[in-house]
């Protein structure tokens, strides 16, 4: 296993911290999955840059949640290959792997640990040692509980620190589970209809919060909300049937005649 | 036209005539021999014997099979001969063994028993089996065959040589050729035991082959004798081949019996887990209540034994399917989605069912009788014979399985239930009663234990444990097959049957048993999801 | 730092300590009265009872390692039975030997059944079973070694909950099976028994059974010791964390099979040394301690302690066992009922045992203040309900 001993911000997997020489942080090449011979992804290709903000739409069942899964090894794909940097191959890793390496998901429907306090979920998803002797002896360091602080002023959870998790409101909860990623300090963040059940302020302080982010990290959303996407979105990539259909700025894509047909046009319908 | 019918009729009264004629002629030689009986000392009883078979009379059987037995004696008054039988008053019943006229009931001390010995009895067997070898009905003289077969004596085989011509039975025929071969191997020539040798290769029965096995045992090592011994060898060879294949094709059959009670066992638990995703450890206990209202049924009516397990179905299937919806009414609903504190639930129902079977029944296992229709085999040949009960409860078991099937896939109530079991809200939505649906639902899983229970009260022991020997192999056959998959359970079931079946000769029932479940350990850790998994995003 | 302070973390110090206190005083108190008070005495307390506080002790620690995996991680075992008795099986090989050759057959080296079944040499297992390191050494290393081989199989592949249940289950029954074998060379049906002495002490001396009841005191405080170490770690936290979504701490970066298998050990463990514990207590090991009801009962007493709650598993075992010493002496019939209705009840109307039953009625009587509601629900958060 590597260790990390310094609990290195980014990556506790120093010496295997992507290779972005290219610009590239996520290479997605001809993958495909099925499920039942229902075609899932269908020799998808993606490629996310180091630190881009992607914004991935799509009608249900375009693909978007398996292709998260199959990014953060929930999911194995029938062909293809995926891989983080140049050199990182995520299929040869298992989904606790692919955290350490420095990919952080947030998940469609909020799942923080209930039982335990607001607190302790941040210390959870700390960067750093994830093995057994270290959960066993450890104990916080000033700079782990000033990070910790900083995330709970960010997601404005401070007040409830001490909560359990379980007894938060669903926004609270979806700003937990950012707040969790936020203390892993992933290198890369794939966020899953993060604005779902938030009021417009929130909807907006979460918009401010990943653009922010993009540019020391890479940030992938997958949203519905279409004036949420515009806001954000510098480039977008619209799935259709588990391929790329199109791929472009906001602008671009709504005048591409493709998405129009099928996404659009059906939405309008 | 007339005269052919006349002439007809002509032809069956002559041949009446000419039967009664003999008939009474061999009778009073019949009467003859039996006076005598009385008075002849038991050395000279042999020849008697012989000699009263020798009259070929359908009065025959009646007087040597009382002999036989020890029931035949005379009245001391008149030393008329009687088959004597003593009835409830402690007197004897008489009947006349020459006319078949019942007499007045005696006192013992008025009769007489006509004496015979062992060796005498051995030849009334020998004489008696000789007689049904000429009987009308062919059953008879399949059996007849089989006996002299299993014991040859001289007598036997000489009627044997002038039968064989005449017998129109093909399976009498065959035995026939068995005896007389056997005969020949044993007596004969060296080219006749060769041809005899030859001709018995592929014989199922076993007297075939022992008599092979000894006759080479008997050869002398001398080189004359080495293309016969070849031969035999051969024979025995080909013979063993044969008992190899039966006896896979025998343990394939038990494997599939246990099999089909490891389905009907699991079969319901396929529903409430599989289906509906609860986890019932009162499972077995459904069973249990099955079997014993398959009891209770039997003591209600013993004189309809016959009939007492196709009552049963139907009332096991009330009983258990009642109780299933109590529990699910009572208890189960309240733990929806909290699979494991339903498994604490379930088993602490199973305990207080299994001890109220206890204060009702009784600790001590009952006994559940068989119908006749469920005794005896179907025999396929000599070396292969499969037992009635085996047979039905696979065909039971299959029977059950379908129905089943049938119901989920086409009616009304399935679809009910495989839309909740799908997705519970939706269903709700389309105005499906979930609480009433799962209700059912834990009924028809339950009532389906419950006959398995009536199935299994012909095979095992049934006591207040007969449920928990079940529920652990249950749930690995659920699991095995793939959960919520019915096709997958019958194949597990099957599977596992065998498996166990193939095992055990080798290594004995526990081992086997042990064997078979750590390989289902492995098996499912290897593939968590069973045999066959359902697939999808919405799996997980 | 204020934060630390009112921590769940120094609130569950003094239940820790009080505990411990408990254990000390009762234990103390009945070699008190053992020893000093004579027999007839209002206050003496009887060897047997000695002997049979021992045993519910040996349940608690039983009872804690089930709490370990089910309470925190959410691991229901339906087979701990099976480490309890391998542990005792690892002591009754010791004591066997310590006959020597008091036996019936009076031979040195060999255990009578072993005479019995013609054997003429101790099979390879048995070496150095008459030395008491290596007994030590095996109470931990056979239910360790078992629970790592079944839980690195079962956690890498990811059997979970009702699944994982029905296999574990499925293993004591295995282990079941294969003990009643004589050919396993543990003495088949009759199991070990016979005992005379350990460490040299005679079983039967009332001095030894006041010691092994101390003994077993004391090991019961260092297992309740090192759990509230493990469960107030962050190690407690992950297992926590697992226990209610276990994919999500994969997405965290942590690799949950490892502390699964990890803490399955652990428990085994615990549960291998009060199995040890109990055999030469109550003189005999036989394979009806792999039953699996044995191993549901170990759970039906920490539901009704409380799972969760490290101090609800030992009462759990010790109300649940005294019942049942009663219930069976006085009305043996009703005692199925009894436990039956117990699991159903508490299932259906406790789902926090009597621990969370307790800390409601204070709840009432003490209502919490406004100030004390911040750290309240923290406190809650490690008791909260299996999802």
């Amino acid at each position: 296993m590597i260790v990390d001993k310094h609990g290195s911000p980014l990556s506790t997997l120093k010496s295997d911290s992507p290779d972005t020489k290219h610009g590239m942080i996520l290479y997605v090449e001809d993958v495909s999955v099925s499920f039942d011979g229902f075609k899932a992804l269908n020799d998808l290709n993606l490629y996310i840059g180091d630190g881009e903000l992607r914004c991935l739409i799509g009608a249900n069942g375009a693909g978007k949640t398996t292709l998260m899964d199959v990014i953060t090894g929930k999911t194995r794909p029938d062909t293809g290959k995926v891989s983080f940097g140049q050199q990182i191959d995520l299929l040869q890793l298992d989904e606790s792997e692919i955290a350490r390496a420095g990919i952080g998901r947030k998940f469609q429907k909020p799942t923080v640990f209930e039982a335990l306090s607001v607190f302790e979920n941040l210390e959870l998803s700390l960067a750093g040692d994830k093995g057994i002797w270290n959960a066993l002896f450890h104990k916080l360091s000033g700079e782990q509980k000033d990070k910790i602080d900083e995330v709970l002023t960010t997601i404005g959870l401070t007040a409830e620190q001490h909560y359990p998790a379980g007894r938060l409101s669903h926004g609270q909860k979806q700003w937990l589970e950012i707040g969790m990623l936020l203390a892993a300090e992933p290198r890369m963040l794939l966020v899953d209809e993060p604005v779902a059940g938030m009021t417009a302020q929130e909807t907006e302080r979460t918009a401010e919060l990943l653009t922010s982010l993009a540019g020391k990290h890479s940030v992938v959303v997958v949203e519905h909300d279409m004036a949420f996407v515009r806001s954000i979105a510098r480039k977008v990539t619209v799935l259709h049937q588990g391929s790329v259909l199109a791929e472009g700025s906001m602008d671009e894509i709504q005048e591409n005649k493709d998405v129009r047909e099928v996404y659009l046009g059906e939405e309008q319908a | 036209m007339l005269r052919l019918f006349s002439l007809l009729f002509f032809c069956v009264i002559s041949f009446n005539a000419s039967a009664a004629v003999s008939e009474t002629q061999d009778n009073s030689a019949l009467v003859a021999l039996v006076e005598q009986l009385p008075s002849t000392k038991l050395n000279k009883m042999a020849p008697l014997i012989k000699a009263i078979a020798a009259t070929s009379t359908p009065q025959v059987q009646d007087i040597l099979q009382p002999l036989m037995t020890g029931d035949l004696y005379y009245l001391k008054s008149n030393k008329q001969v009687v088959a004597a039988h003593k009835n409830e008053q402690n007197q004897y019943q008489l009947t006349d063994v020459l006319t078949a006229e019942v007499l007045p009931a005696v006192a013992k001390s008025a009769i007489k028993k006509v004496r015979t010995n062992n060796r005498l009895r051995g030849q009334i067997r020998d004489l008696l089996a000789n007689l049904d070898l000429t009987h009308q009905d062919k059953t008879v003289r399949l059996e007849a065959v089989k006996q002299l077969l299993q014991n040859p004596n001289q007598t036997g085989i000489t009627s044997v040589t002038n039968l064989i011509k005449g017998e129109q039975d093909e399976q009498v025929r065959e035995l026939m050729l068995v005896i007389l071969l056997i005969d020949q191997l044993d007596t004969g020539s060296t080219a006749e035991k060769l041809s005899a040798a030859q001709q018995l290769s592929g014989r199922l029965e076993s007297k075939v082959k022992n008599e092979l096995v000894k006759q080479l045992d008997l050869l002398p090592e001398q080189p004359e004798n080495e293309e016969l011994r070849a031969v035999l060898s051969q024979s025995i060879d080909d013979i063993e081949q044969q008992a190899t294949v039966y006896g896979l094709v025998e343990n394939l059959f038990f494997g599939l019996s246990l099999g089909s009670v490891l389905l009907l066992a699991a079969i319901g638990l396929a529903i409430t887990f599989g289906v509906m995703g609860v986890i019932n450890m009162a499972h077995g206990e459904m069973m249990m209540l099955g079997a014993y209202t398959t009891y209770v049924i039997q003591q209600m009516f013993p004189n309809l034994i016959e009939y007492s397990l196709l009552m049963a179905v139907p009332a096991a299937f009330l009983v258990s399917g009642f109780v299933g919806v109590l529990i699910e009414r009572g208890v189960i609903r309240f733990l929806k989605g909290r699979p494991l504190e339903t498994l604490l639930a379930t088993f602490g129902i199973s305990l207080i069912l299994q001890q109220l079977v206890r204060s009702v029944f009784s600790p001590l296992n009952r006994q559940v009788q068989a119908p006749q229709w469920m005794t005896g085999s179907l025999e396929i040949n000599p070396m292969l014979s499969l037992t009635y009960n085996r047979l039905y409860i696979i065909l039971f078991a299959l029977m059950v399985f379908f129905s089943l099937l049938m119901i989920l896939k086409k009616s009304s109530l399935g679809l009910h239930v495989r839309a909740v079991s799908q997705n519970r809200d939706m269903a709700r939505a389309l105005s499906i009663k979930s609480s009433w649906v799962d209700a059912i639902t834990f009924g028809l899983g339950s009532g389906i234990a419950g006959i398995a229970g009536v199935a299994l009260s012909q095979l095992t022991n049934v006591g207040p444990n007969l449920g928990q020997a079940y529920i652990i192999d249950s749930f690995l056959v659920v699991v095995f097959g793939g959960v919520g998959n019915l096709w997958g359970t019958l194949v597990a079931a099957m599977t596992m049957g065998t498996f166990n079946k193939f095992l055990e000769p080798s290594m004995g029932p526990v081992l086997s048993n042990i064997i078979v479940l750590v390989g289902l350990v492995l098996f499912i850790q290897k593939r968590p999801k069973g045999l066959f998994p359902q697939k999808g995003r919405s799996a997980d | 730092m204020k934060h630390l302070l009112n921590s769940p973390m120094v609130k569950k110090m003094s239940s820790l300590h009080f505990v411990i206190a408990i254990l000390f005083i009762s234990t103390f108190y009945v070699t008190l009265c053992n020893l000093v008070f004579p027999e007839g005495s209002l206050l003496h307390v009887s060897d047997y009872t000695v002997s049979l506080l021992g045993k519910y002790l040996c349940y608690a620690l039983l009872a804690l390692a089930v709490d370990l995996v089910w309470g925190y991680c959410g691991i229901l075992s339906l087979g701990h039975g099976a480490f309890f008795a391998l542990g005792g099986y690892a002591m009754g090989m010791y004591l066997m030997r310590q006959i020597g050759d008091r036996g019936v057959y009076g031979n040195p080296e060999l255990p009578d059944f072993m005479v019995f079944l013609n054997w003429t040499e101790l099979p390879w297992y048995w070496a150095g079973s008459d030395n008491a390191f290596v007994m030590i050494l095996l109470v931990f290393a056979g239910p360790g070694l078992l629970a790592y081989i079944f839980g690195s199989l079962a956690f890498r592949s990811r059997v979970s909950g009702v699944y994982l249940s029905i296999m574990t289950q499925a293993m004591t029954y295995a282990l079941l099976l294969s003990f009643f074998r004589n050919e396993m060379g543990f003495g088949g049906n009759n199991g070990l028994t016979d005992f005379k002495e350990i460490f040299g002490f005679s079983l039967q001396s009332p001095n030894t059974k006041l010691a092994l009841f101390i003994a077993t005191a004391v090991a019961l405080a260092i297992g309740y010791a090192i759990s509230h170490f493990i469960v107030n770690s962050k190690m407690g936290r992950v297992v926590t964390a697992i226990r209610d979504a276990e994919d999500r701490v994969r997405f965290v970066g942590y690799k949950p099979q490892h502390y699964k298998v990890w803490i399955f050990v652990v428990s085994a463990m615990l549960a291998g040394v009060a199995g040890a514990l109990y055999v030469p207590q109550v003189g005999i090991i036989n394979p009806g301690e792999f039953s699996p009801l044995n191993s549901i009962e170990i759970v039906i007493w920490v539901a009704i302690g409380g799972r969760g709650t490290l101090y609800g598993a030992l009462v759990g075992a010790v109300v649940v066992s005294y019942a049942k010493t009663r219930f069976t002496a006085i009305m043996p019939e009703a005692w199925l009922f009894g436990l039956g209705g117990l699991f159903v009840l508490v299932t259906l109307l406790l789902p926090k045992g009597l621990a969370g039953l307790v800390s409601n009625l204070m709840d009432k009587v003490d209502p919490p203040s406004k100030a004390k509601q911040s750290e309240d629900p923290a406190l809650q958060a490690t008791t909260a309900e299996n999802k």
